[in-house]
């Protein structure tokens, strides 16, 4: 039986497992919203933005470890998704995006409506497709999938021209994928095992440096029972928050720019560094130069080009960080049965406690309600237990250092590309994929003006999140930087002209409620939290409250100002 | 700054040529030349691409090259036996009593004349890179007025039977 494109595009998301979508109609894809009904397995979710679909399906694969997916039209559909398939594609998160084209035969025409979004789109892309002979439709899809799951995720996007959906051919599934020239790396050298071992075996002041790998590779298990088993201490990355307690007594928290005083000391002062997939990005490292310089380092990773990209490294293990841990823990096990991990390291774990003991994360309490009270004050309500997603900038860097993250995807936020307008189209992908699951998008003022838009999508779908603004009615981690580098020189950071966030919550048809006092923070917030509706809880915060410790941009990561 | 001779063999697909330039320039990394032709083999584009860096550069180069998803394979040319070849035409200032002892000099070299006029000559030559630094830098006392080059071809050498 002949089937059109459409159809079978359709039909292909199916047999790929996906069951959502996120998408925005336009005329190149119109005939796939014309056979959209008829496909009642796959529920379509309309947004109010394109870029907001993409980052909605982010936050969907973040939160279920599954592929996201969104469709949007041709022309300025296409462009509109390029900021959240960069934000995707920076924190190796698995999407496929479908985007209409116009049909082949006016392509390169400057029609209307076209745009070479394949050419766009090269570089903030695992890898793209045209497609260009609808025999090629379904094998397409089969591979998109395929490369944005395995290996080291990312987006992957197809353009369909107009006419390649109309067309007609007999649909048939390709059952096998296999593409020569990709073939990721998942299980590790034996030998670089062996070698871990050896050097964590001989390291009397180790650290873990635990990054979103962990995460993505479902490993935080291997990776409690490896840092439990040697008595290593673990700070993590922003993205590898989540990846192991920060309640364990070995955890020193997030670490870098804004990480703490232990994580930072541990790292300037470790011997040795087990990093595990992590990418030594600039906001972790700080001046590279100053950077772990008594440690020799042992880097997990499935991408190779990640290793030694920034940072020397003696021992490189290119594999899936899950069974590379395992691999690990295994030699482990099997040769140093009986040695006493805890007994090396014994002298180390007092000093790095004495750290976390002497200068733990802290703010002094004010006249006004405190944006970190507003994070303990989130934790204590959930007991931990939600999912958060952020915006950002200041408000993205208290929810990371004040909300306990005991487990993997539960923190939703734009590390890489440090994308503002994320956070709210993502936690309606999450709430989307965890419908029983408290989520709550924790936003700036500022930010969450860039994508504010989808409240009404929020609404229409009936979604109980919670939207938290520390309002401090400034882009506040801006004017801290012109506070502290720029001699006070804020220009352009005022945010005063700003909506009224609760009629316009009410005005979409959500909750909307303002915290004015302390102690109104828990009772309302607890109100809010029960409703089973949108609500926007708008918390008047102190406006020039700055984020502590911070590593001036290029310094050490011990020349941290603290607070 | 080591020169390195990159061979990269390809799917031949639209776009596959703006795949591997875009990583080179996104990253800052350089090109010193490029060349693309088909393959032996069906549906596969070979690409020889010299580069200068340091050895961290080159791994990257060569692992970023691995990763683009429609690079087969990546080889690097550096500390292999391998013959180089490369061609150029050079459009000379050829008049008068000059033009003997350019003759004298393509022969030398083992170049050809493949193109003449009363007062310029067009002058084919093949080597590696270093014969046709050396090649330019003799002609250029006679007057180079266009000059154009292939870039590098590498092929392995084969094993000698011992």
């Amino acid at each position: 039986m002949e089937c059109t494109g459409a159809y079978i595009l359709l039909e292909s998301l199916k047999r790929e497992g996906v069951d959502l979508l996120f998408g925005y109609p336009g005329g190149a894809v119109i005939d796939i919203y014309d056979e959209l009904p008829r496909h009642p397995d796959i529920r379509h979710v309309l947004v109010r933005h394109e870029q907001a679909a993409v980052h909605a399906a982010d936050g969907y694969a973040r939160a279920s470890g599954k592929v996201g997916v969104c469709l949007a039209t041709s022309g300025p559909g296409a462009t509109n998704t390029v900021t959240g398939i960069a934000t995707a594609y920076s924190d190796s998160i698995p999407l496929v995006v479908i985007t209409g084209q116009v049909p082949t035969a006016l392509i390169g025409n400057d029609a209307f409506q076209e745009v070479d979004i394949v050419g766009i789109t090269r570089s903030c892309t695992k890898h793209n497709f045209l497609v260009k002979d609808i025999n090629k439709l379904a094998l397409t899809i089969r591979q998109a999938f395929f490369l944005a799951r395995s290996g080291r995720p990312g987006p992957v996007l197809i353009d369909l021209p107009k006419d390649i959906v109309q067309a007609k051919t007999e649909f048939i599934w390709p059952e096998e994928v296999y593409m020569r020239s990709y073939n990721p790396t998942y299980k590790p050298n034996l030998n670089q095992l062996r070698r871990t071992v050896e050097e964590l075996s001989q390291a009397s002041r180790p650290v873990i440096l635990a990054g979103g790998g962990v995460i993505m590779a479902n490993a935080s298990d291997e990776l409690g029972m490896l840092a439990r088993r040697l008595q290593i201490p673990v700070t993590s990355t922003l993205m590898g928050l989540g990846g192991f307690p920060v309640t364990d007594e070995l955890s020193l928290g997030m670490v870098g720019m804004h990480g703490t005083y232990a994580a930072n000391l541990a790292i300037n002062h470790a011997d040795l560094l087990l990093c595990v997939g992590a990418r030594f990005d600039d906001r972790v490292t700080g001046k590279l130069t100053a950077f772990a310089p008594k440690a020799r380092i042992v880097h997990i990773d499935i991408d190779p080009t990640s290793i030694r990209k920034n940072v020397a490294v003696q021992v490189p293990v290119v594999g899936d960080c899950k069974l590379a841990l395992r691999g690990v823990l295994d030699i482990c096990e099997a040769k140093l049965a009986e040695h006493d991990w805890a007994g090396q390291h014994a002298d180390w774990l007092k000093t790095v406690w004495d750290w976390k003991a002497s200068k733990p994360l802290a703010y002094h309490k004010g006249e006004h309600i405190k944006p970190q009270e507003v994070i303990e004050a989130l934790c204590q309500l959930t007991k931990g237990d939600a999912v958060i997603s952020t915006e950002v900038g200041q408000h993205q860097m208290w929810v990371a250092q004040f909300f306990s993250f005991t487990r993997p995807r539960t923190l939703l936020t734009s590390g890489g590309l440090g994308t503002m307008g994320f956070g709210f189209p993502a936690a309606i992908g999450a709430q989307m994929a965890l419908p029983d699951k408290m989520v709550i998008t924790v936003a700036g003022d500022s930010s969450l003006q860039m994508n504010i838009q989808e409240l009404a999508t929020s609404v229409a779908c009936n979604l109980p999140l919670k939207v938290v603004i520390l309002n401090n009615k400034h882009m506040g981690m801006v004017r801290q930087w012109q506070e502290l580098f720029y001699k006070g020189n804020y220009s352009c950071t005022n945010m005063e002209a700003q909506p009224d966030f609760v009629k316009l919550a009410e005005a979409y048809g959500a909750e909307g409620y303002r915290i004015e006092k302390s102690e109104d923070l828990l009772p309302v917030l607890e109100k809010a939290f029960s409703s089973d509706k949108t609500a926007l809880i708008d918390v008047m915060v102190e406006r020039e409250e700055n984020v502590y410790p911070i590593v001036p941009a290029g310094a050490a990561l011990d020349e941290m100002l603290l607070v | 700054m080591q020169r390195h001779v990159l061979s990269v063999l390809v799917e031949n697909e639209p776009g596959v040529l703006s795949r591997v330039v875009g990583l080179f320039s996104s990253r800052g990394f350089n090109i010193d030349s490029l060349n693309v032709a088909p393959a032996l083999e069906d549906g596969v584009s070979h690409m020889t691409i010299t580069t200068y860096g340091d050895s961290m550069i080159l791994e990257q180069i060569m692992k970023q090259l691995h990763k683009i998803v429609s690079v087969i394979k990546v080889m690097d040319f550096a500390d292999v036996p391998a013959v180089e070849r490369e061609m150029m035409f050079l459009k000379i200032q050829a008049e008068g009593v000059m033009r003997g002892e350019i003759l004298r000099t393509v022969e030398i070299f083992r170049c050809k004349v493949i193109d003449v006029s009363p007062n310029e000559m067009t002058i084919e030559a093949t080597g590696d890179h270093e014969k046709l630094e050396a090649i330019i830098s003799l002609f250029q006392r006679f007057g180079i007025k266009e000059l154009i080059r292939t870039g590098s071809l590498v092929m392995r050498r084969s094993k000698r039977a011992d």
